[in-house]
C-alpha cells in the first residue's frame, strides 16, 4: 500500500515515544530482548513487575487498536522448522549480543552509541543473507 | 510509580509496532530482501523512532535523575567485541528467517496464532541457552 510509510513513520513515533518514556521515566533503556531476557533468566529478578507490566502493555495495545485498524495479520511462515530455527537464533543472539532492534537500534542509535550502530549495522546485513539466500537461492521462505 | 510508567511505555511502544505494520513479517523481510520487492516501510519506522528517542537522551543530560526516582543509564559503552557482532549476527540470521524479532513477537500475541506462540517459545529457549553458552565461549575463546 502505498500509505505504508506514513504508518511506519507514525508507528515509529509513538515507539520512540515508548523508549522516551522509559527513559525519562524509569531511567531505563527500552530493549524488548533485555526486558524479555532478564525475566526468562532471572537476572531481572528485582525489576520484574517492571518487565511484566511493559510487557503486557505492548500485548494489550495491539488488541485495543484492532478496531479501528486495517490490517491484523503476521503472515508468518507455517514452516514450524522455520519459525523454531529463527525462534532460537533470536533468543540466543539477542542476549549474547545483549540487545536486538528496539535496545540497539532505536535506544543505541538515537545516544550515537557505537555498540548499537555496529551491531545495527551487522544484524541487517545478516538478515539481509537470510533472505536472499533462503527466498531467493534455497526458496524455503 | 514505576509500574504504571512500564505499562505507558510498554503501551506506545506495542501501539506503534502494531500500526507500523512490524508486526508483519513480510514487511520486515521486504526490507531486508534486496533482490526482491523491496519494501522501505522499516526505514520511516526506525527514523520515526529516533525522533522522539533522541530528544530523551538530551533531555537526559539536563536532568539529573528520572521521573521515579534512580539515576539514568551511564554512557554508553565503547567496547566493540566479538559477542557483540556475534550475537548479532545470530540475531540477524534468525530476524531475516521469520521475519520476527522479540518485540513484534510479543505485540502479535494476540492475533499471530500457534506460530507466533512457537516462535516466542524457541526465541525463550534460546535466550536461556545464551548465558552458559557465552561462558563457555568466552573461556574457550576469550574476546579480547
Amino acid at each position: 500500500m502505498e500509505q505504508d510509510w506514513i504508518w511506519g513513520l507514525i508507528g515509529g513515533l509513538l515507539i520512540g515515544t515508548g523508549g522516551a518514556v522509559y527513559l525519562l521515566g524509569n531511567g531505563r533503556i527500552m530493549g524488548a530482548s533485555g526486558i524479555i531476557g532478564g525475566l526468562v533468566d532471572g537476572s531481572g529478578r528485582n525489576t520484574a513487575w517492571e518487565r511484566i507490566l511493559f510487557l503486557l502493555g505492548v500485548m494489550v495495545l495491539p488488541v485495543a487498536l484492532m478496531p479501528v485498524y486495517r490490517e491484523v495479520d503476521t503472515h508468518l511462515t507455517t514452516n514450524l522448522w522455520v519459525v523454531v530455527a529463527a525462534g532460537l537464533l533470536v533468543g540466543l543472539g539477542t542476549r549474547i549480543a545483549n540487545g536486538c532492534t528496539s535496545g540497539h537500534g532505536v535506544c543505541g542509535i538515537s545516544r550515537l552509541s557505537p555498540r548499537g550502530m555496529i551491531a545495527t549495522v551487522a544484524y541487517i546485513l545478516a538478515g539481509g543473507v537470510a533472505v536472499v539466500f533462503f527466498r531467493h537461492v534455497l526458496e524455503v521462505i | 510509580m514505576r509500574h504504571i510508567i512500564a505499562l505507558i511505555a510498554g503501551g506506545f511502544f506495542g501501539a506503534g509496532l502494531f500500526v507500523s505494520g512490524m508486526t508483519d513479517t513480510t514487511k520486515v523481510q521486504g526490507w531486508l530482501d534486496v533482490f526482491g520487492a523491496w519494501d522501505p516501510t522499516l526505514a520511516f519506522v526506525m527514523g520515526g523512532a529516533m525522533i522522539p528517542m533522541a530528544i530523551a537522551w538530551m533531555i537526559t543530560r539536563r536532568r539529573r535523575t528520572p521521573l521515579a526516582g534512580g539515576a539514568f543509564p551511564p554512557p554508553a559503552p565503547r567496547r566493540i567485541d566479538r559477542n557483540l557482532i556475534l550475537g548479532s549476527v545470530l540475531f540477524g540470521f534468525g530476524w531475516g528467517l521469520a521475519g520476527l524479532c522479540p518485540g513484534p513477537s510479543i505485540a502479535s500475541v494476540s492475533y499471530g496464532g500457534l506460530g507466533n506462540l512457537v516462535f516466542i517459545a524457541a526465541m525463550v529457549a534460546g535466550m536461556l541457552a545464551a548465558p552458559p553458552l557465552r561462558a563457555r565461549l568466552d573461556r574457550a575463546v576469550p574476546a579480547e
